[in-house]
């Protein structure tokens, strides 16, 4: 043990093999393409055949076999190409389910990420729906439900496949207590963080692209020191949720009893540091994307340029688990303990 | 990426706590409030005399910057006055690899050992940002050097044993081209100092240099090679020595005044506080970056103008948001019956501006990331 900050060769493969993989597959039209549902089955099926799916499970069920850490090197390309595949929530739901189908990826499985309502609804699942399978809160049970996906839902922001789905209709299976539910939302939220990066990173080099091409004034509109400032924060953004989301990725993976000590600056628990990168994640997107989706101009504006499909999902993506000033106080209750009455 | 320090590292934060805990008590904490300097010399001579310092410093003992990391996080996290330590450090690692044997010998010791401090003579009155063109000469006189000009911002000077002073040498050459850089004695005569007394508490300097003489001895690095032993300095300075986690005390100061006064339960205070404190996750560990390239052999200049621009401002932010929250309570300043945070909340209110200032303006390193990490054109 001791400090190294970069991804392992092993790593390396893998960030070379998902990106190659979707800037062959999954170029931005694509993603267009797919809109407004935000699926793409032949795609999904292409994943299968890298073993995707089932890559985070364990080796004797199929799977790959592969660290969270692995996991979050994958879900960053994923939100470098914007691949309209469920793939994020899929891997978090496979943090506890084990089934065959699953591990293959014939069946998607979707996590519900806020609790059912007092009818056993799950409102608007992130992949809801096209997913097989859901896993959520209901009452104060975790429950697994198989049942038909609508193929269809309301259209939004984020173009994501969003449905609601009933915790009580279809093949239910009670999997434990709610509290089961936290491995499978850390890992959403651990993986969501990491795919937001992956936002914030293209978003990134569109903009420093256009703006390196693009002149005005007979100079190219990124020697403009007002303009090459707003783009400067972005990799700093980026690399910092980079950094923050494998340090939770490594927490999850290698640390039990985790410091929470905020006050020196000391935070080792894996779900602490799960929440932090998903919202610092969430707000590099939504900053890098601003910004770049700007300093495209009014051609930033335009359906034809790829800017205004990242920056759409990466509130999407982010805004799906809850509103901003929640999802922090939630982060609160974790550092500070929770509020008395 | 493993982000646990390794065992020896961990025994090493440890030995730094528990030097703290005993040379950095309150009274020694609260002395920089009350003379300006920041600066603990019974906490230097300690690091000193247990070999820590020569353990740290680049280039020298050990040399880890992983340990130099931890070393200065611990320093500013508990609130340490650390500034005097970390310019002497710096230029002890500067002196490690540029100069000659002969100065190594000279300087080094009396700098690790934690007896003497060094000051800093780059930016004057109307050159900062612009340090290349400086005015202050000097000129060879036979054997000697002799030193004309003045300096704005020489912290320290008033307690500095060393003086690492930026010339210009040859008016001929293109204005990076023509600088030298001396190390010389604080005492040597022909040097005046004056108090400038700052916003945020520390008193720093202006100093004049009269005719001041001194042998190619003092110069550090080559005839006309200033601007690199400048580099060379900002390379170890962006990084790793301290300055990334200023905002961890403030909220921990924050917290216990708003606990204590029951407004702690708000959830926009909590909120706040919150975010706050993945910032200061995300500054350490983008400092703990840059030890890391450095510990594998690279220089991180580029990552220190990231972290300096992300870290600075978090804590500005941070600064920002408890003053606002605390209102009067905010205004008070230290020993003041009801002050928040027991008067911090009001000081860092005025001490965190100073630090998007010095060590390179935020526009600059922004300008340093446009150009050398997004490869925009030069804007200027």
């Amino acid at each position: 043990m001791s400090v190294d900050l970069g991804l392992s060769p092993d790593q390396e493969s893998i960030a070379e093999l998902f990106n190659g993989f979707f800037s062959n597959e999954a170029p931005p039209a694509v993603a267009r393409a797919a809109e407004p549902l935000g699926f793409d089955r032949e795609l999904w099926n292409k994943v299968i055949e890298l073993g995707a799916p089932g890559m985070g499970c364990a080796v004797e069920i199929g799977g790959g076999g592969a660290s969270l850490s692995d996991l979050v090197v994958v879900a960053e390309t994923v939100g470098r190409s914007i691949a309209p595949i469920p793939l994020i929530d899929h891997l978090a739901a496979l943090s506890v389910l084990t089934e065959s189908d699953l591990v293959a990826g014939e069946a998607i499985a979707a996590v519900a990420v806020r609790p059912a309502d007092a009818n056993g609804i799950w409102s608007l699942v992130p992949a809801g729906a096209v997913a097989d399978v859901v896993i959520g809160v209901d009452g104060d049970e975790t429950i697994v439900v198989r049942s038909a996906p609508p193929m269809s839902g309301p259209r939004n922001h984020g173009s994501m496949p969003l449905a609601d789905r009933s915790a009580r209709e279809g093949t239910r299976t009670i999997l434990g207590p709610a509290s089961l539910f936290e491995v499978v939302l850390d890992r959403w939220k651990l993986l969501t963080a990491a795919a937001l990066v992956g936002i914030a990173e293209t978003a990134k080099e569109l903009g420093v692209a256009y703006v390196k091409e693009r002149e005005q004034f007979g100079v190219p509109v990124g020697s403009f020191q007002a303009v090459q400032h707003g783009l400067a924060d972005l990799p700093v953004a980026i690399d910092g949720g980079r950094l923050l989301t494998h340090k939770a990725a490594w927490a999850l993976d290698n640390v039990t009893d985790g410091l929470i000590d905020w006050a020196n600056n000391e935070i080792t628990d894996g779900s602490t540091l799960a929440t932090m990168a998903f919202l610092f994640a969430a707000d590099s997107a939504v900053m890098a994307t601003d910004r770049s989706l700007h300093y495209h101009g009014g051609y930033g504006f335009a359906e034809e340029y790829d800017i205004q499909m990242y920056y759409r999902r990466a509130r999407g993506w982010s805004l799906i688990l809850g509103d901003s000033t929640s999802v922090g106080l939630s982060l609160a209750d974790l550092l500070f303990g929770t509020v008395e009455g | 990426m493993d982000f646990a320090l390794s065992s020896d590292v961990v025994e090493f934060r440890d030995e730094i706590r528990s030097i703290i805990r005993e040379f950095v008590t309150p009274e020694v904490a609260a002395r920089m409030h009350t003379t300006g300097v920041f600066d603990a010399p019974e906490l230097n001579l300690e690091l000193g005399r247990r070999g820590i310092l020569e353990r740290a410093c680049p280039g020298l003992g050990k040399g880890d910057p992983i340990e130099m990391y931890v070393m200065f996080n611990e320093l500013e996290k508990a609130g340490a006055p650390y500034d005097g330590l970390a310019v002497a450090l710096m230029i002890a690692a500067v002196v490690n690899k540029l100069g000659t044997d002969e100065q190594k010998e000279r300087i080094i010791p009396s700098i690790i050992s934690g007896e003497a401090l060094v000051c800093m003579g780059y930016s004057e009155a109307d050159f900062g940002s612009d340090l290349a063109s400086i005015k202050t000469r000097a000129i060879k006189d036979g054997d000697e050097w002799v030193i004309n000009g003045s300096k704005m911002w020489t912290t320290l000077a008033q307690v500095a044993e060393w003086l690492i002073l930026l010339t210009r040498t040859d008016l001929d050459l293109p204005k990076h081209k023509g600088l030298t850089m001396f190390m010389l004695p604080m005492n040597t005569p022909g040097i005046t100092v004056e108090p400038v007394h700052t916003l945020g508490t520390e008193i720093t300097n202006a100093t004049w240099y009269d005719d001041v003489r001194v042998g190619d001895e003092a110069v550090l690095g080559d005839e006309n090679g200033g601007w690199r032993t400048m580099t060379t300095v900002l390379a170890f300075e962006r990084g790793v020595m301290g300055g990334t986690n200023a905002g961890v005390p403030l909220l921990r100061h924050f917290h216990e005044w708003a606990v204590a006064n029951g407004v702690f339960n708000e959830p926009t205070t909590r909120e706040r506080m919150a975010r706050s404190i993945i910032d200061m996750q995300v500054a350490t560990l983008l400092t703990m970056r840059s030890a890391w390239i450095a510990a594998s052999g690279g220089m991180p200049g580029l990552e220190g103008s990231m972290t300096k621009v992300f870290a600075v401002e978090a804590y500005q932010r941070a600064s920002r948001w408890t003053q606002a929250t605390a209102g009067p309570a905010g205004l008070l300043q230290f020993h003041e019956e009801g002050a928040a945070g027991e008067g911090f909340v009001e000081y860092d209110a005025r001490h965190s501006p100073v630090m998007s200032i010095y060590g390179g303006t935020t526009e600059i390193n922004r300008n340093n990331i446009a150009e050398r990490h997004l490869g925009l054109p030069k804007s200027r």
